[in-house]
């Protein structure tokens, strides 16, 4: 799946040259469109509707005559006239156009991914550090971001549960904070719901992170229990199940040390090349 | 001449059940029977994990009413589709906690009430040049 592809901007017009539609079929026929993942745009004189842009556009009305004129445009826009189509036959119309016109189909991937909140974020890398299938990055002055959504592991809320901050929401969780209600100092004392990374490590990457020097590396390494690593490490498979809501394959393949401390080391270079770029 | 009154953006949360059914239709239904202008979106989660340029068109249409959820989370989900909302310039009305009524009535209200929560990040603080963990 690719997350890049442009979307099909899809307007139902009502307006001059249309005759209205009934609000029951109205709604119908956008329920129709939504249903199978399309943005609709209802325009009407009362309001303004987010202007255009270069996505490709079907205006769907129904056209007793031919349809409006269009003032001169790069965008490719395609009319139908609706008049005679059950909410079915729209759904299908609109999905052969997408087809027509290369644009994004929907709903092959549920749309499962963190969002940071930058006023609580203090960018500590936990998450990064923790992820385990390579969802967050960094940006050219490295901060923390957000870059694969597509990786994220479906119904998995694990990082928003390393984040020291609360400041990793998942909208679509079923409880608060992470659905992005407001945190309270009653979910930061929860410290029974977090997982300490630095834990599974037995040692601090995050100085780690801080300091680049190899000699400051070495020290880290030879630092490192690996008894103490692992003991740290099953302590934290326990509360991960506790919290009752990781997916059995994530606890399965929580990352090693070693794996931690490459990623760490990975997000830093690339922090780096991209300062230079 | 006065101003006309914000726009109107509806989020159906297509792709999870969190946002009760009953809510969800009945606002569609009642905007749908108003008349006005409006956005809907299948799935604003999706649009920004597309970063989809929809949203910055949404995002700098100036005043905009949001039906959706949790403001925090409707806040940052822009933000991170790089099309980050106007502080003074949304209102975020939560479908995951509000009734049907209340939302219809905000929507179609002309009166703006901004509340999107506001913290240590200034909204021109877009990250700048990035750099993927493969
Ligand atoms: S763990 Fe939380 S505070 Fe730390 S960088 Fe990630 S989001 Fe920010
Ligand atoms: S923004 Fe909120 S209401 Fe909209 S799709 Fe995401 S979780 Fe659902």
């Amino acid at each position: 799946m690719s997350l890049s592809t442009p979307t099909l901007r899809i307007l139902l017009y009502e307006g001059e040259g249309a005759q209205p539609l009934a609000a029951a079929d109205r709604y119908a026929a956008i329920s129709s469109l939504l249903e199978k993942g399309y943005a609709v745009t209802r325009s009407a004189a009362d309001r303004p509707v987010a202007p255009a842009d270069s996505s490709p556009m079907l205006v769907l009305g129904r056209f007793p005559g031919s349809p409006p004129d269009v003032a001169e445009t790069d965008i490719p826009v395609h009319f139908h006239d609706i008049t005679a189509l059950a909410p079915a036959q729209l759904a299908d119309l609109v999905e052969t156009v997408r087809t027509d016109t290369g644009t994004a189909q929907h709903g092959a991937w549920k749309p499962w991914f963190p969002v940071i909140d930058y006023d609580r974020c203090t960018n500590c890398m936990q998450c990064l550090s923790f992820c385990l299938f390579g969802v967050y990055g960094v940006d050219g002055d490295r901060h923390i971001q957000v870059q694969n959504n597509d990786n994220c592991k479906t119904n998995c809320p694990a990082c928003s549960r390393v984040c020291p901050e609360a400041a990793i929401m998942f909208p679509k969780y079923k409880a608060g904070p992470i659905n992005g209600d407001l945190v309270s100092d009653a979910d930061l004392q929860k410290e029974k719901m977090k997982v300490d990374i630095s834990a599974l490590l037995g040692g601090d990457v995050y100085a780690m992170l801080r300091l680049r020097s190899e000699k400051a590396k070495s020290r880290f390494s030879k630092e490192r229990d690996s008894d103490k690593a692992l003991a740290e490490r099953q302590k934290c498979l326990i509360k991960l199940a506790a919290a009752g809501d990781i997916p059995p394959e994530v606890l399965m393949s929580l990352p090693s040390p070693e794996e931690i401390a490459r990623r760490a080391e990975e997000a830093q270079a690339k922090a780096a090349a991209a300062r230079g770029a | 001449m006065s101003q006309p009154p914000p726009s109107i953006l509806y989020c159906h949360c297509k792709y999870a059940q969190v946002v009760p059914k009953e809510v969800k239709d009945a606002v569609l239904r009642r905007l749908c029977e108003s008349g006005v202008a409006f956005e809907a979106v299948a799935d604003l989660c999706e649009m920004s994990a597309r970063r989809d340029p929809a949203l910055a068109r949404l995002a700098q249409a100036g005043p905009v009413k949001i039906a959706a959820c949790f403001p925090r989370a409707v806040k940052w989900l822009f933000h991170q589709a790089g099309a980050p909302l106007s502080p003074d310039q949304a209102e975020v009305l939560n479908m995951r906690t509000l009734t049907a009524e209340e939302i219809g009535t905000s929507l179609l209200a002309v009166d703006l009430h901004a509340n999107l929560p506001v913290g240590k990040f200034a909204p021109s603080d877009q990250p700048t040049a990035t750099s993927a963990l493969a």
